[in-house]
């Protein structure tokens, strides 16, 4: 059984088995220690369950992708499940034909071989797994006709805009794109002759046959294209993004191991870049986008440029090139880490100019006894805010919480914008610092005003104190009664979720439960995961503050959309953002609550200018 | 008679009003408020010369007496039409052959930039409530008491990216050595510091100002920002600041805090200059050419004088209704009207 067709295939898949080892291996070694002791710990445990019930579900099913739109999800699943199905049963099925054994390839090639196979095994469901091969194909090249019709047209499968691709990418894509066709013709071609295969090959090959009449059937060049196909394909694999189909599967097992993206780049992130299928779907949900229009930053190019050694810079640029706002990562149906791969290209490009310009005024703040107290970090942000640090201080108060109200007079800054910028090691020195008065002041817990902060403390440090945002600390309050607030006021009111303590940290719900115990709450279109970024965001340093202008503007409008009597958010930097470009008010839900603890409640108005 | 809308009571309608009106036109001046010199009649003193505002005041008001001159209190525009074929201007709904933009500007709020406190914590005022307590000559801290450290912020809302105002107010650096002086004069022992980026002394006089606020006034002149101002236990104001010329933070705790807030054009100069159609940058109203046509707009027998276009002192904003009743004068009788 063999056939010289069958070459081009074979060396592919040899190609492809060399190559991926090569770089599975090399990116292994390239883990730190810390993520070198976790495989280590892991690979005997029962995580790879999970591990490949996740790669499953992600890898073959696509769930995150249909959640988000059933079209594109059925797009990507009827490929990459029809696909895996179809090796799958062909394979089950050349074992059922051939009990002595055959040649790996005849699977692949089962229809070729099978009329012309002497010492083929005639078992019971022949018909069954021919028709089942052939609804698999249909299935697939269903999937490949929406592939087709998203390239001109991606409206209907809830893209705006898709991906331009690199060269070597096209070339993969138009190979993946004839091999499911030529398959069926060659498959066709082989039943006009022999009359096998299922319902589709058999009833085209009938069309064929009677097409060609008395001509020769041109049966071999067609399994010579497809062959030809499947080996242009898979030789090419390591080098495209096709690499995802495999990469992903080790990725979503090394992030069950508990292994994550660090300040440098390790043998995960390499991981990481190629299991980006370059599925560009960071770019619609990027506000750098929508509004601003600018199509070439988003996180399927960074991962690009990163990819490519960066040979020119541009990671550089594209970093820096972004507003933070975790929408990319969120929409990434892989699940990776755009924020880390973004910090750590920005701290590689600071290293040049990265002096410790040694934070002397560190000294002088010394620690303060706050035994069993509740610290207290407005952050830098809140300091330009004055009125949400007045009333968390009141809200305290209030509560009757013994506070201690850590940065009021000499403030340290989080070093979380250090951070983002890339500033590395100031950042450490920053967090050093606020680590020893946090812990020398016998505190309890700690409690911040700005999200950036939460994160900061959250992400950044490691801090023996329970982290909270004050919307999650004033719901608490409010939950067990230490705080009680006089009716609930007439006002409606819009949330804005800021970036930060949304998708950044996941606390969607504790100040809308404030919020509904206080004033009237409004929904907006763009809610929770969905919520437009402001604009204002300190990780970005290149936008003009018309861009920041541009952005924020969209997210104002949905804000004011409902008409609402106060624009409520829990970010100074968003407060901030908002109050600038609006006549309506806009209060940090601390404010709100304080100002519910007064005896008289907010009356509904409208600020002028 | 020819018919002429000036819209605005304010030092520049008023000056237009008065000269247009007495070469024999026929002037209605609108003004919103119920008096006119609305930003007028707020001050104590006008730099260079600490001149008595209300006499200033006065001796504009008197020009209202001049024949022809309709003044419509409690009137504010708010339909301004050009002309359709061959008629006339519409304002209010009545028309006019010529019309004169002199709707003013308003100070920023100080609200906007938070940072600073104002409105938030007690002891801090923009440079209008200094100027209302110099006017009655009686400056105290938030407890009553005589204030012993004061200090003034310039460029509040003005030069500022972050609020949207790119441009210079142009006489909030004099204005703030006028009070400072002034707070000197009524408190000789009160120590007063202006924090600046720089002080554009451009005008006449106005140099020799800076100089005797230092010599003779010992007033303390620091270039940097404010970045924060606070509450302190005792009803003070703690504000954080850089001193750019020494390259050091510091710390200031003052018993009142001023913010030299700039100007902007007025809700009525936004409105109107939108409606007209000759709405420019930040919302001013836009002459046709700054050097020789400064008076004329976009449309024939619609004209601009004063602050409507741009930050304007009082001079200045005289000379420029001057020399925009001349424009119009020369536009009605050039029989393109």
């Amino acid at each position: 059984m063999f056939s010289v067709f069958v070459i081009p295939f074979c060396i592919g898949v040899v190609a492809l088995l060399v190559v991926s080892v090569m770089k599975y291996r090399r990116w292994i070694s390239q883990f730190d220690k810390r993520q070198q002791m976790l495989v280590r710990k892991g690979i005997l445990s029962w995580k790879f369950v999970g591990a490949a019930w996740e790669a499953f579900r992600e890898g073959l099913l696509h769930w995150r992708i249909t959640k988000r739109h059933l079209l594109l999800g059925y797009m990507h699943r009827s490929l990459a499940f029809g696909w895996f199905l179809l090796i799958v049963v062909g394979a089950v099925q050349a074992v059922l034909a051939y009990p002595n054994g055959h040649p790996p390839y005849v699977a692949i090639f089962f229809n070729y071989f099978e009329p012309r196979s002497e010492n083929i095994a005639h078992f019971a469901e022949a018909r069954f797994y021919a028709n089942l091969m052939d609804g698999l194909l249909l299935y697939v090249l269903s999937g490949l006709l929406l592939a087709m019709l998203k390239k001109v047209w991606s409206r209907p499968m809830g893209m705006r805009r898709t991906t331009r691709h690199n060269l070597t990418d096209r070339i993969a894509k138009a190979a993946l794109w004839c091999i499911f066709p030529l398959r069926l013709m060659a498959e066709a071609h082989t039943s006009a002759i022999y009359g096998n295969g299922g319902f589709l090959v058999s009833g085209l090959g009938r069309v064929i046959d009677w097409v060609r009449l008395d001509q020769p059937i041109l049966e071999y060049q067609w399994w010579v294209c497809y062959s030809l196909a499947l080996g242009t394909f898979f030789t090419l694999m390591p080098f495209t993004r096709y690499m995802h189909i495999f990469t992903e599967v080790f990725l979503i097992y090394f992030r069950q191991l508990g292994l994550r993206e660090t300040t440098d780049r390790t043998g995960y992130t390499n991981f990481e870049l190629s299991a980006c299928s370059r599925c560009g779907l960071c770019i619609d949900g990027c506000p750098i986008n929508n509004p601003l229009g600018i199509t070439n930053t988003q996180g399927v190019y960074l991962l690009q440029a990163v990819r490519n050694k960066d040979l020119f810079g541009r990671a550089e640029r594209l970093a820096d090139q972004c507003l933070v706002c975790h929408q990319c990562s969120n929409d990434c149906p892989v699940g990776i880490d755009l924020e880390a791969i973004r910090r750590q290209v920005r701290i590689n490009s600071r290293k040049k100019t990265d002096d410790n310009s040694g934070y002397d005024y560190l000294k002088a703040v010394r620690p303060f006894n706050a035994l069993g107290r509740v610290a207290y970090f407005g952050g830098c942000m809140s300091h330009l805010t004055p009125s949400i640090t007045e009333a968390m201080e009141r809200i305290f108060q209030a509560s009757g919480t013994p506070y201690w109200y850590m940065d009021k007079e000499r403030s340290i800054c989080c070093g979380r914008p250090l951070l983002q910028q890339g500033f590395e090691s100031q950042a450490r020195e920053l967090r050093r610092k606020n680590t020893q008065l946090i812990k020398e002041s016998g505190a309890t817990m700690l409690v911040t005003s700005c999200p950036i902060c939460y994160q900061s403390f959250t992400k950044e440090y490691n801090l023996p104190v329970r982290v909270m945002h004050h919307t999650e600390f004033i719901e608490q309050l409010l939950r067990s009664g230490q705080l009680k607030l006089k009716e609930k006021s007439a006002l409606r009111v819009t949330y804005h979720d800021p970036c930060e303590l949304g998708r950044g940290s996941g606390i969607y719900d504790p100040p809308r439960q404030v919020l509904e115990q206080v004033v009237h709450l409004l929904p907006t279109q763009h809610e929770r995961e969905r919520s437009l970024c402001c604009g204002f965001n300190l990780g970005n340093t290149v936008l003009s503050t018309e861009q920041q202008t541009e952005v924020r503007e969209r997210a104002r409008q949905n804000l004011l959309e409902p008409h609402p009597d106060m624009i409520a958010t829990a970010c100074p930097m968003c407060k901030k953002a908002f109050a600038r470009g609006t006549d309506t008010k806009v209060h940090d839900v601390a404010e709100i609550v304080a100002e519910g603890l007064l005896e008289t409640a907010m009356q509904p108005t409208h600020s002028t200018r | 008679m020819k018919k002429v809308a000036v819209i605005g009571a304010g030092p520049a309608g008023i000056e237009a009003a008065s000269l247009l009106a007495a070469q024999g036109l026929e002037v209605a001046l609108f003004e919103k408020e119920s008096q006119p010199l609305h930003n007028l009649t707020d001050k104590a003193f006008l730099f260079p010369n600490f001149a008595d505002a209300r006499q200033v005041s006065e001796r504009l008001l008197e020009k209202l007496h001049t024949p022809g001159i309709a003044l419509l209190k409690d009137t504010p525009v708010v339909s301004l039409l050009a002309p359709t074929a061959g008629g006339s201007w519409q304002v209010n709904g009545q028309g006019f052959d010529a019309v004169l933009l002199t709707s003013g500007y308003t100070t920023f709020d100080a609200r906007r930039k938070e940072e600073l406190g104002y409105g938030i914590y007690p002891g801090i005022h923009t440079s209008l409530e200094m100027e209302q307590m110099l006017r009655e000559g009686k400056i105290v801290n938030t407890i009553g008491d005589m204030p012993r450290r004061i200090a003034f912020l310039q460029c509040v809302g003005s030069r500022d990216e972050k609020v949207g105002n790119h441009y210079c107010s142009k006489l909030c650096c004099v204005t703030a050595v006028k009070q400072a002086i002034e707070v000197k004069k009524l408190i000789p022992q009160c120590e007063v510091y202006i924090f600046y980026m720089d002080l554009r002394m451009w005008g006449q006089h106005f140099e020799e100002l800076y100089r005797e606020a230092q010599t003779d006034y010992n007033i303390k002149f620091i270039r940097g920002r404010i970045s924060e101002a606070g509450g302190t236990f005792d009803r003070r104001v703690q504000i954080k600041a850089e001193d750019t010329l020494m390259g050091r933070p510091m710390k200031l705790t003052v018993d009142l805090f001023v913010l030299m807030v700039g100007m902007e054009a007025s809700q009525g100069t936004r409105s109107l200059a939108a409606q007209a159609g000759i709405a420019g940058e930040y919302g001013f109203a836009q002459a046709c050419d700054p050097h020789t046509s400064d008076n004329c707009t976009a449309h024939d027998g619609l004209f601009v004088a004063g602050s409507c276009k741009r930050p304007m002192t009082l001079t200045d904003t005289l000379a420029d209704a001057r020399s925009a009743a001349w424009e119009v004068l020369r536009y009605l009788h050039s029989g393109l009207k």
